[in-house]
């Protein structure tokens, strides 16, 4: 009586009716790889000046293992390139026609071969060091990838950090002052999370407990710091300095063995305890997101908090305590600012490292990996400009320098595939 | 185990939700909570749960008082919940929303998602469910879903089981699997509190009925009581259940939607080469379990969805491509799916409301001056016509009861002349009252040589205004059937079933739900 005479189980049906492939085709992607094939073609191959050289150092000359440095012929080099970026641009064309998405890896092979082949072009007829262009990728990359690490561990749990900038600034600057009052290094990166935990309280505080506008109070976050490091600076930190701020730096700490590994040994494996912190940081925010009760619950409240809610989960308790833990890791990522690269604090000195931060975290898709890759992407980008600026490139430096803002407009726009944040990111949890 | 509330009361400013409400679950027995929307079934249930915090009164489990102060306490008491808006993050998979909150956990802190995998499978098995626990939810028919919500409630070991409206997104045979569901659990020992307004889903499972009205109970009453004297105890009136219609004046085409596809933004094909037309003075309404592509066929025709293609042809000209305001001027009139968010603007006044689609026309609009006047005595007049209960023409849109909000949605659309009314999900979340008076409102214009089209997933609904049904499934049209079709074989079409063997399956399978009488009468006959 009860029983059903027929019973379909769910799965969706794709017909691949011409209809439906024309209505599903989005020729956007490959159009833009196709234009940026060809100008690799012609610009850093055909029309380029033949006959030149281009030279990479693989090998620092403190190295244990010494590789002579790769010579290549500029210009074919960057034909082939720049052919293997047209091969990559019509399997796109190809597989849009089928009306199916270009799987990830394919913008980066395709970025990989077009970046490998303006390099080609643009180092035509003088050497470069390929380490040392890493290590400047990687110096510029770290606050990106604490920062990315930070707006994750908050929007993930679905409150949007704006105010990353300011938590890296604080951090800088609190770790700076900590470190030469204290005449400690290690004090003073002891005071960099607590300097983000800081800002961040202010963030969690008007956005979970009075609702206030996420993204205002993010920027108003911003200038607040802005405010009060300047004015402590030009009362304090710049008259007395030797009081105020000479914290000194971190020393690099080579690891035996990994740090002889060739090109990359140098790059990974002979930092600062910041860059080391770091990767276990990557690590342990990935394990946790994804495989443990906190994890689950932290996707849970950002994608559906009423379903956590009636999990038995509270929902904007662990909101606060992500803004926090977000706060802490980019406050430590500032120090990375003070302590390891200048030595000494200088006004608003993260440069807006925090909103390309937040373009990073985007760009991985709120993943940890993710975010690393396209935050290196970045900070390779950006050093790629001032070395280039270095071998009298001819291209204005202004111009390079906005290459990682664009990448990262490409990006977001949707060349990486389609993304997809959380579902209730930067919206108020209030229980009627 | 033994729900006991005592004399809970729950106010919303000057709201009165719950008043005074005593109710006693007693073990094994499943106990129908009976009132229309509005009257605070679901408000109730919410304090039980913990989730909302009653002013006055207790909730006691086997005579011990819980706080109501989270959900947790009452899961750890043993009560369980299926909310009306599942409760369930869709880009998990099956096993993580069961283990949600309740997370088994390895050395190390790292889940362990083997053990909630099998806990999932036991009681698939156990209850037959057929539901794999590495499904993403997203992906799963709403009813699969439901089952997901019940096997969350039965892995805490909960031993009252709320259910809250459950049946509202299932087709007549999926109910009568839920049905069996709760049987099997009631023999398991569970108590099962169901929440809803229908009737005859009342009549089919209930052991006790209370039956609520205007946050009061206002009565006790026995399965085998007539419908119409459960529907008057619930409205508290006597009720027409059926609306009085003429049969139709059909005349011609006006509407003929040809080959229509959309997908929608994650490339799914929403709607698979929908053909079909709707003539002057007829109701033609599309039935469906929800998200099989209704919704998409009434938003491509308005021209809301750009990946769309086909023909959407009014009175032989091409609507498709064209601006939703071309759309409206050409004389379709539009009332949403969802009034909150697409049919009103809350902040905005009842007046201006009203004229929201026509505000930059005379006589609302001179030149780019809006006319307050005009505005203002088209609200008195339309406040008048529609019997809209609000304070003044200037109270905000938002604070108006649904049925209230839902009046103007359609005053506003049925004030200027229409080729063609759409209407989705017209009564979705409405008392008795208003659902009357809409349907009312949309036979009239009907009979004024309007052709309209209904997007309902509510077989009742469909059943009262339609001239023919047709019914889709996964974005397809099953068929097209005359009005006075058996629900039944409507159900079996919802699933998928073509129609012809539908009709088959319908005579040889009745459900319960649909046929309660017929087949509770023969089992006694059979006893005999």
């Amino acid at each position: 009586m009860t029983e059903t005479a027929t019973r379909t189980e769910p799965e969706r049906v794709e017909p691949d009716s011409e209809t439906v492939l024309a209505l599903r085709r989005n020729w956007g992607p490959p159009i833009a790889y196709l234009v940026l094939g060809l100008l690799a073609l012609l610009v850093f191959g055909i029309f380029a000046e033949g006959g030149k050289t281009a030279t990479f150092g693989l090998s620092t000359r403190t190295d244990a293992i010494q590789l002579d440095p790769l010579a290549v012929p500029a210009k074919p080099t960057s034909i082939v390139l720049a052919v293997g970026c047209l091969l990559a641009t019509a399997y796109a064309f190809w597989l849009t026609s089928k009306g199916r998405r270009t799987p990830l890896w394919l913008p980066i092979v395709f970025g990989i071969l077009f970046v490998l082949s303006f390099l080609s072009w643009a180092v035509g007829g003088a050497a470069i060091s390929l380490t040392g262009l890493l290590q400047g990728a990687l110096a510029l990359a770290v606050p990106f990838i604490f920062g990315a690490l930070c707006g994750m561990v908050g929007e993930r749990s679905g409150v949007i950090n704006i105010a990353i900038d300011g938590q890296l600034l604080f951090g800088a600057f609190l770790s700076g002052v900590v470190a030469s009052l204290s005449g400690n290094l290690w004090v003073g990166l002891i005071a960099a999370p607590i300097a983000g935990v800081m800002v961040a309280w202010l963030l969690a505080i008007f956005t979970i407990k009075y609702f206030v506008n996420q993204i205002i109070v993010g920027v108003v976050l911003n200038v607040l710091v802005y405010g009060v490091t300047n004015f402590l600076y030009g009362s304090l930190l710049g008259p007395e300095q030797e009081t105020w701020n000479s914290p000194g730096k971190f020393g690099k700490l080579e690891i035996p063995l990994l740090s002889d590994i060739p090109v990359i040994g140098p790059v990974l494996f002979n930092q600062t305890i910041i860059v080391y912190v770091m990767y276990v940081v990557v690590a342990v925010v990935h394990v946790a997101l994804f495989h443990t009760r906190w994890g689950l619950r932290v996707r849970a409240v950002g994608e559906h908090p009423e379903a956590a809610d009636t999990a038995g989960i509270d929902v904007n308790s662990v909101r606060f305590r992500n803004v926090l833990i977000g706060g802490a890791i980019a406050g430590f990522g500032g120090a990375f600012f003070t302590l390891a690269q200048q030595g000494i604090f200088s006004k608003e000195m993260t440069a807006g490292a925090g909103f390309i931060a937040l373009a990073a975290m985007i760009m991985g898709r709120w993943t940890p990996i993710g975010a690393v890759f396209a935050a290196l992407l970045i900070g390779f980008a950006d050093n790629l400009q001032s070395v280039l600026g270095i071998i009298g490139f001819p291209i204005p430096s202004e111009l390079m320098a906005m290459t990682p803002y664009l990448l990262t407009i490409l990006a977001v726009a949707g060349l990486v595939g389609r993304i997809r944040p959380p579902a209730a990111n930067g919206v108020p949890y209030i229980k009627s | 185990m033994k729900l006991e509330l005592r004399g809970i009361t729950k106010r919303f400013g000057s709201l009165v939700a719950n008043d005074h409400i005593d109710l006693v679950v007693e073990p094994g027995e499943i106990h129908c909570l009976l009132g229309e929307n509005g009257a605070g079934k679901s408000t109730l249930m919410n304090v039980i749960y913990g989730l909302l915090q009653p002013d006055e009164g207790e909730v006691l489990v086997d005579g011990k008082p819980l706080s109501c102060n989270s959900p947790s306490e009452a899961m750890a008491a043993g009560i369980g919940m299926v909310h009306q808006h599942f409760m369930l993050v869709p880009v998990f998979t099956v096993a993580e929303n069961v283990m949600l909150g309740a997370e088994p956990v390895r050395t190390g802190g790292l889940l362990d998602l083997e053990t909630a995998r099998r806990r999932v499978r036991e009681i698939s098995e156990k209850f037959g469910f057929d539901v794999d626990p590495d499904a993403v939810v997203e992906d799963l028919p709403v009813g699969v879903q439901q089952r997901v919500e019940i096997i969350k409630a039965l892995v805490r070991d909960a031993r009252v089981l709320i259910l809250d409206e459950p049946t509202a997104v299932l087709t007549p045979q999926e109910t009568d699997e839920l049905i069996e569901i709760m049987r099997q659990l009631k023999a398991n020992g569970t108590s099962i509190v169901f929440i809803t307004h229908k009737l005859r889903e009342v009549r089919a499972v209930a052991d006790r009925i209370t039956v609520l009205r205007h946050g009061k109970v206002v009565g006790e009453a026995d399965p085998s009581a007539e419908e119409a004297e459960l529907a008057s105890l619930m409205v508290g009136r006597a009720v027409t259940l059926a609306v009085d219609k003429q049969p139709p004046n059909v005349g011609d085409v006006v509407l003929d939607v040809d080959g229509l596809t959309v997908v929608d933004d994650r490339d799914y094909v929403v709607v698979d080469d929908v053909s079909f037309d709707v003539r002057a003075g007829e109701v033609l309404a599309i039935a469906g379990v929800q998200g099989n592509g209704q919704t998409e066929v009434t938003e491509a025709i308005l021209g809301l969805l750009p990946k769309a293609t086909g023909s959407v042809k009014l009175d032989g000209k091409e609507l498709l491509g064209r601006s939703v305001r071309q759309v409206l001027r050409a004389g379709v009139g539009f009332v949403p799916e969802d009034r909150k968010v697409d049919g009103l603007v809350g902040d905005f006044s009842v007046a201006d409301n009203l004229v929201l689609d026509l505000h930059d026309q005379p006589p609302f609009a001179a030149g780019p001056l809006f006319k307050p006047s005009a505005v203002q005595a088209n609200a008195a007049e339309r406040i008048a016509e529609f019997d809209i209960r609000t304070g003044s023409a200037a109270t905000l849109a938002k604070t108006l009861s649904g049925g209230n909000q839902q009046k103007v949605v359609i005053a506003r659309e049925l004030s200027r002349p229409l080729r063609l009314l759409i209407a989705a999900q017209p009564t979705r979340g409405l008392d008795v009252g208003s659902i009357e008076f809409v349907h009312k409102r949309i036979i009239a214009e009907r009979d004024k040589g309007t052709a309209v089209l209904i997007v309902s997933t509510e077989l009742d609904e469909v059943s009262a205004l339609a001239d023919r049904v047709l019914v889709m499934y996964r974005g397809k049209v099953v068929g097209i059937v005359p009005g006075d079709t058996d629900r039944d074989v409507l159900g079996l079409m919802m699933a998928g079933v073509p129609p012809q063997e539908a009709d088959k399956q319908a005579e040889e399978h009745p459900t319960l739900i649909e046929h309660a009488d017929e087949l509770l009468t023969k089992q006694d006959e059979d006893e005999k």
